[in-house]
């Protein structure tokens, strides 16, 4: 099982499942030279969004911890601790931002771009 | 008159806490904008908290006591005159005088001038050391007086007299006291409630004569107090003598400026705390009601204020009576009384629970079908806030359920729980259940509804009520606090955080994923636990991997733009000139920078994760361990350089802060710890400031807790004195691991120990003297973690599974991230902070 990530050029085969461990995450370096924070919940359920922290600007998200607020994933910046819904990117602290989200998907093969 | 005053004029005569409080529903009503108010306060200082006068005798200072904010005054653009009482009221010209000769005219007069406390007539009343009770004032000189003698006797068996003779008893006096009716508290409390507390009173060493009137004060040959006559012909001896013989309402002011007084006094007032002109109001204690009562209790002198302020406002609201429900701890005996106390409604019927033994009596009055009309509560008035705002309805349990203790027949299950959403629960300022439920805690409750701040007896129910204050609960995740959970992982050998949360979360938590609060902190008992359990100690296996924090993740400090610090241990802060060049070697060829620590080590900046590595490999070949920077861990244990080189040290310090820093290494704890061993009391190493700190004496050391620096420095306390190196390390095994066990999560040893119950001294109880019998647990719980240390660094490095986690990009594993970049700065390098470039807020396109 691969986790695979769509960006414009296609779907981008980031690792393999098993690199990921459930309630951490990965980061991506995408083909435009930026960067994606990718996750795998308990459930083997993945999820993708930007890297880059907006409070610090610094490429951290994916060092953060993932959790559950209202039966939906976040995960907390490891600098200043505000939260990002892990689906929609929206920052739970602050209704104002917002991170980008990557459609995201497992598959069985590693599949071409 | 074409020159009316634009803005009316407020005088209000009295600054009380029923002043205060006038003033406060001014304010609420924006009426401090509209008008001009002044304050004519005889007192020296503004509005205090008089019900809890005595409390100034257990250490609360004037300023404690203070209900007059600061900048209350400025911000309202009142006019405060203290010291400054008023002396006449002139009606016609619509004036007031103060003592100063000051001449205020106003529009609205208002009166709370309040009482004064009655002193019976009876010859020699006037002798040095006879003394009343009723303001700051009055407390310092009976303070002042009572420094020199060692009795004292109290008029008065009321309220005021039993608190005036816990007064004189905290002073040390031995204390009696003298009431004329056949009981205690006769207005408050029936015959059975006065025996429980006359009995209980008595058991303090206090005398207590009931039924017997003061005849004469009798002096000495000085002519201050030496004793009294009593009307059974008896004489006791005394030093001093306070009146307490119940209040009068001050209505000369009223009286002069022919305002109509009541036949036994009070200004007399309308249902709109009116007197009889319609300029003046009345309020509080100095006030005769519409009802014909003189209130002396703070709830119907609030309930006087809120309806002069309505009626300012021409708004209608009526003062009719008041509840006279009360709750006190007098000497230390809780009491209270509400409702139809007395069983004064006819066909009422009364449920008595009475035991002498411990001073315990409870009646509840109810009618025939069950309608609780009052009750009195002596040595157990738990119950009291939820009684009262029952009174009037029938109880959702029966009556008897109500008044026999807890663990005797039936519990008692009702909790604040079974009141109406409209109860009063607090009486003093009229405020409701749902007014309080709907604040998030305490002191937004104080602050928003003022309930509480009155006499304070509702603030045990408001607790209860409030959500937050009854979840003690660590996060959303789990109901119970960090302590609660560190005896479930330890009793349940718990190891995994799924089957933690899964088994004992809340049931919306469970199945989920947690949280950022409760991971870190399981993952943080586990570790300390991990020998014990048989866990793995390595912090970053299996399950405990998803726990860490960062920077426990990477095993190093996370900095502003993504890059790490790496500090490697550095015991005692002594260090050979070889390992000192290893270092220097590694910053330079990684390009670190490099600055000297607080706690006696160097701290290398702007590390990539995937240099970590490397980084470490240098290190531990040099013989350098990891100095768990990064954890809630043991950090360092500073030192001076003690005995061996300095001329004044008395111990080798050095070597006690290398052996106590190895010692406890990789310990996890609830927070961070820092400690210091300084080598004679001139404490060069600070250890006063430190979790733990120890100093060295001539015969051993001494051992201080719970210091701190930071944003709220705290002076460790002594624990213990003249230690042998063994003794030292065995209290210090005990003090770690008790801490580890019931502190809650980020609380530093400072907090924990303020926190704690009975203090300093419980903690000797349980770590010197092993009042709990914990100790041999304690200490091998300690031989564990010693035994089972292992360099987390060193473990790391021969791992290459381990060591698949130190990478910028799990899809470029070599690849630096080119966002953390330097710059230079004083021949080091700084991050480059514009190379983050931060996307505008709500950014994403």
């Amino acid at each position: 099982m691969t986790v695979e990530l769509r960006v414009s050029e296609g779907w981008l085969t980031v690792c393999e499942l098993s690199a990921l461990i459930p309630g951490r995450g990965v980061a991506a370096l995408l083909p435009d030279g930026s960067q994606a924070a990718v996750f795998v919940d308990r459930a083997g359920r993945p999820y993708a969004i930007a890297n880059q922290d907006p409070f610090t600007g610094a490429q951290v998200l994916s060092r953060g911890l993932v959790g559950t607020v209202a039966g939906r994933a976040f995960v907390a910046s490891p600098l200043l601790k505000q939260r990002f819904d892990l689906e929609s990117g929206r920052c739970l602290d602050h209704d104002e931002v917002a991170v980008r989200t990557y459609p995201v998907r497992t598959a069985a093969t590693s599949a071409a771009r | 008159m074409a020159a009316a005053t634009p803005t009316p004029a407020i005088v209000l005569i009295g600054h009380g806490m029923v002043g205060q409080r006038y003033l406060e529903a001014l304010a609420e009503r924006g009426a401090t904008a509209t008008h001009r108010i002044t304050v004519l306060c005889e007192e020296p200082r503004p509005a205090y908290d008089r019900v809890h006068l005595t409390s100034y005798f257990s250490g609360s200072t004037p300023e404690d006591l203070s209900l007059t904010p600061p900048g209350f005054m400025a911000e309202h653009g009142i006019e405060l005159h203290l010291g400054d009482p008023a002396e006449a009221v002139d009606r016609e010209a619509r004036t007031v005088t103060s003592r100063s000769g000051r001449v205020f005219p106003y529009d609205v007069l208002v009166l709370a001038t309040g009482s004064h406390p009655f002193v019976p007539p009876v010859p020699g009343k006037d002798a040095p050391g006879c003394f009343v009770y009723r303001t700051i004032e009055d407390l310092l000189e009976i303070e002042e007086y009572a420094r020199t003698r060692t009795s004292g006797s109290v008029v008065g068996g009321g309220l005021l007299g039993l608190e005036a003779a816990g007064a004189l008893q905290g002073l040390g006096l031995t204390t009696r006291i003298v009431e004329f009716a056949p009981r205690l508290m006769p207005v408050q409390i029936d015959e059975g409630g006065g025996t429980a507390l006359l009995r209980t009173i008595e058991n303090m060493g206090l005398t207590v004569h009931t039924g017997v009137g003061t005849q004469e004060i009798l002096t000495g040959e000085d002519g201050s107090v030496a004793g009294m006559r009593l009307s059974d012909g008896s004489t006791v001896a005394t030093d001093l003598v306070v009146f307490s013989a119940g209040v009068r309402p001050r209505d000369q002011l009223a009286r002069a400026a022919g305002l109509t007084v009541g036949e036994r006094g009070g200004i007399g007032i309308d249902a709109r705390c009116r007197t009889s002109d319609p300029r003046v109001y009345a309020i509080g204690e100095c006030a005769l009601a519409a009802d014909g009562r003189v209130y002396g209790l703070v709830a119907p002198g609030y309930e006087m204020a809120e309806t002069a302020a309505e009626d300012l406002l021409g708004r209608a609201k009526e003062f009719t009576g008041a509840d006279l429900s009360t709750k006190l701890k007098l000497l230390g005996v809780d009491v209270a009384s509400f409702g139809d106390a007395h069983g004064a409604a006819s066909g009422s019927l009364a449920v008595v629970y009475s035991d002498s033994r411990s001073g315990v009596y409870k009646k509840l009055v109810v009618s025939p079908e069950g309608v609780l009309l009052g009750g009195v509560l002596v040595g157990d008035a738990d119950s009291y806030g939820l009684l009262r705002p029952l009174t009037g309805s029938v109880p959702p349990v029966a009556p008897e359920q109500l008044v026999l203790p807890a663990g005797l027949g039936a519990p008692v299950t009702l909790g604040p729980s079974a009141l109406p959403d409209t109860a009063v629960i607090c009486s003093c300022h009229n405020v409701t259940k749902k007014a309080i439920t709907a604040c998030a805690d305490l002191a937004e409750v104080k602050k928003c509804t003022n309930a509480g701040t009155g006499c304070g007896s509702c603030v045990k129910v408001i607790g209860r009520l409030l959500p937050s204050a009854a979840d003690k609960g660590l996060c959303r995740c789990f109901p119970f606090s960090r302590s609660e959970l560190y005896e479930i992982v330890r009793t349940r050998r718990l190891t995994s955080y799924e089957r933690l949360l899964d088994g004992h979360g809340r049931p919306e938590a469970r199945g989920g994923e947690g949280c950022e609060v409760c991971k870190p902190a399981v993952g943080s008992i586990i570790a300390s636990l991990a020998p014990t359990l048989g866990a793995s100690g390595y912090v970053l296996d299996g399950e405990q991997a998803a726990l860490q924090d960062t920077n426990d993740h990477f095993l190093a400090n996370l900095q502003r733009n993504g890059s790490y610090s790496v500090v490697p241990r550095i015991p005692g802060g002594e260090i050979t000139p070889d390992k000192l060049i290893v270092i220097g070697e590694v910053a330079r060829d990684f390009g670190l920078y490099a600055k000297i620590t607080g706690g006696q080590r160097i701290d290398l900046f702007g590390a990539g994760v995937e240099q970590l590595p490397r980084i470490w490999a240098r290190l531990v070949d040099a013989g350098f361990e990891s100095g768990h920077a990064y954890g809630k861990a043991l950090r360092t244990v500073k030192s001076c350089v003690g005995q061996t080189w300095c001329r004044f040290g008395v111990q080798d310090s050095v070597r006690m802060a290398i052996d106590l820093e190895l010692r406890y290494r990789g310990l996890r704890a609830p927070h961070k710890l820092k400690s210091a061993v300084s080598g004679c009391a001139r404490e060069c190493a600070e250890a006063q400031s430190k979790d733990f700190g120890v100093i060295a004496t001539a015969s051993g050391w001494n051992l201080y807790v719970g210091g701190n620096g930071g944003a709220t420095p705290r002076h460790a306390d002594l624990l213990a004195q003249d230690l042998s190196d063994a003794e030292l390390v065995r209290l210090l095994d005990r003090f770690l691991m008790f801490y580890i066990r019931t502190a809650e999560q980020l609380e530093r040893t400072s907090t924990w120990l303020d926190r704690l119950e009975g203090g300093l001294e419980h903690l000797r109880d349980v770590i010197v003297r092993d009042s709990l019998g914990l100790c041999a647990e304690l200490e091998s719980l300690m031989a564990d973690h010693v035994a089972h240390y292992r360099d987390e660094w060193a473990e790391t490095l021969q791992d290459p599974e381990r060591l698949r986690r130190f990478v910028s990009f799990v899809n470029a594993p070599g690849a630096p991230d080119p966002t953390v970049r330097f710059v230079p700065e004083r021949d080091q390098v700084k991050p480059d902070l514009t190379a983050l470039t931060l996307l505008p807020v709500g950014g994403p396109r």
